[in-house]
């Protein structure tokens, strides 16, 4: 049995509530945007990375994303699984703008910026 | 053992979206420790109420992306409890296959886990119960505006411990719950905080999840609206606690201490104190005396493990 998250606004009627207030799927808080609260967003500046990853470690919020891109059957130098076909990108959907990861970057590769 | 990277790049289990407040520690600790478990395998989570709680299952949100299951303060572990005793007779029964694994994580905040929660977390412990829990240790309770608990340093200003004329914050000591539960007798305990690279925070609770019976993980989250500290500093408050030996990062497994990080030079106590508005007071000048107060106390219990660790 899925939530359809839709039917389970502020004024839903009793009867569309689920049993016992259960939640019949997992991670569905991603369909509310607390990158709402912040008027400042990091930015990260792709050519001062070092793919070290220290800033998804620290986001309270699960908002700096992780994509790991498999180059191991692409041909060339370089090529393989290493730490540079990682790439960090903030989820602005959900970063609430602490600026953790800014300060903890140890390339300075992470700027704070107003909206 | 797995390597740093394969951490970092497991999926987080705790998504986005949740109400914590902006720069909350305690969702550090929740996402690092869920990283641990293998992607096979399943988790329930069983969460005392607290900030966590509150947050991060807001009906019909929920952050968890695993089973969760929030009791209340008192009996957090011993649902847990409930939950194993359940899944061992189903395995047994066939009713799930035989590579379906479950592991069992109860997340609790200082308040639920040195107070509110100590019975049925010490009943569990005792009964060896097959689950790691998770004290997740800001000090104080945070949820409902900042009381004391017993986790709660001294002379820190909180609600019910203001600082005024007549009073200079928490008049106790803290107690030492880590080693009220190695006392238990369990397979594992430790004590973490996020330091350096996270790979001690990850390979404790790596062994902690996967160690067979109960263990405890005791980690200190710092809470930007209860210290009062520069909220992207957290990483510095945690690397002055471990520094000056206030929260030092040690594991115990069947019985056998080791201190897993032990600073070259003892930084004094009063670097950690100084960052935090809820030690302000301290740095008046006629307040010295209660730093070198807290000084002893950090000295005396830092030479006890040290005694046990050698
Ligand atoms: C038995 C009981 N007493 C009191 C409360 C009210 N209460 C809700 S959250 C909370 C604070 C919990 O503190 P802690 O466990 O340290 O977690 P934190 O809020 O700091 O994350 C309290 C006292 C409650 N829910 N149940
Ligand atoms: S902390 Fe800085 S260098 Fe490291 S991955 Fe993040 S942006 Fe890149
Ligand atoms: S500012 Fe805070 S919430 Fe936003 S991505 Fe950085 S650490 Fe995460
Ligand atoms: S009050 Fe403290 S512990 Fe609670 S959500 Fe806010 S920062 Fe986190
Ligand atoms: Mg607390």
């Amino acid at each position: 049995m899925a939530v359809d998250l839709n039917k389970l606004h502020l004024r839903a009627p009793w009867q569309d509530l689920t049993t016992g207030m259960m939640i019949h799927a997992g991670g569905t808080s991603v369909e509310f945007h607390t990158g709402e609260w912040t008027a400042v967003k990091p930015s990260i500046d792709q050519d001062k990375c070092k793919k070290c990853g220290r800033c998804h470690m620290v986001c309270p919020d699960s908002a700096i994303v992780v994509r790991v891109v498999d180059n191991a059957r692409m041909e060339g130098p370089g090529c393989g699984k290493t730490a540079l076909d990682r790439m960090y990108q903030v989820d602005t959907d959900h970063c609430k703008g602490c600026g953790i990861c800014a300060y903890n970057c140890p390339f300075d590769a992470i700027e704070m910026e107003g909206m | 053992m797995t390597s740093l990277k394969e951490f970092m790049d497991r999926p987080d289990r705790l998504a986005p979206g949740h109400r914590m407040c902006a720069g909350c520690g305690a969702t550090i600790a929740a996402r690092n420790v869920l990283k641990a478990v293998k992607p096979e395998d399943h988790v329930v989570v069983t969460n005392a109420t607290g900030c966590m709680e509150v947050s991060t299952f807001m009906y019909p949100y929920t952050a968890w992306q695993d089973s969760y299951i929030h009791n209340a303060f008192e009996n957090a572990s011993a649902t847990t409890s409930g939950v194993e005793a359940a899944y061992k007779l189903m395995k047994k029964k066939g009713k799930l296959k035989e590579d379906e694994n479950f592991k069992f994580i109860t997340f609790g905040g200082d308040g639920g886990t040195y107070d509110i929660g100590f019975q049925s977390l010490s009943g569990a412990m005792e009964r060896n119960c097959d689950y790691t829990y998770v004290c997740y240790d800001n000090g104080a309770y945070m949820n409902t505006g900042i009381q004391r608990s017993s986790a709660t340093p001294m002379y820190a200003d909180t609600t019910t411990t203001p600082v005024g004329s007549k009073s200079n914050g928490k008049p106790q000591n803290r107690k030492d719950l880590t080693n009220i539960l190695v006392e238990h007798d369990i397979p594992y305990a430790a004590q973490t905080t996020f330091f350096k690279n996270f790979s001690d925070l990850y390979k404790k609770s790596e062994k902690a999840i996967y160690t067979k019976g109960a263990s405890f993980l005791n980690i200190m989250t710092p809470c930007p609206r209860g210290w009062r500290y520069n909220t992207p500093e957290i990483m510095d408050i945690c690397e002055l606690a471990v520094e000056t030996c206030y929260w030092p990062m040690y594991e115990v497994e069947n019985g056998v201490f080791r201190l897993t990080y032990e600073p070259k030079k003892k930084l004094p106590v009063e670097e950690f104190l100084v960052k935090q508005g809820r030690f302000k007071h301290l740095f008046k000048p006629e307040n010295e005396h209660l730093i070198e107060e807290f000084q002893m106390e950090v000295d005396r219990r830092w030479e006890n493990l040290l005694k046990r660790c050698r």
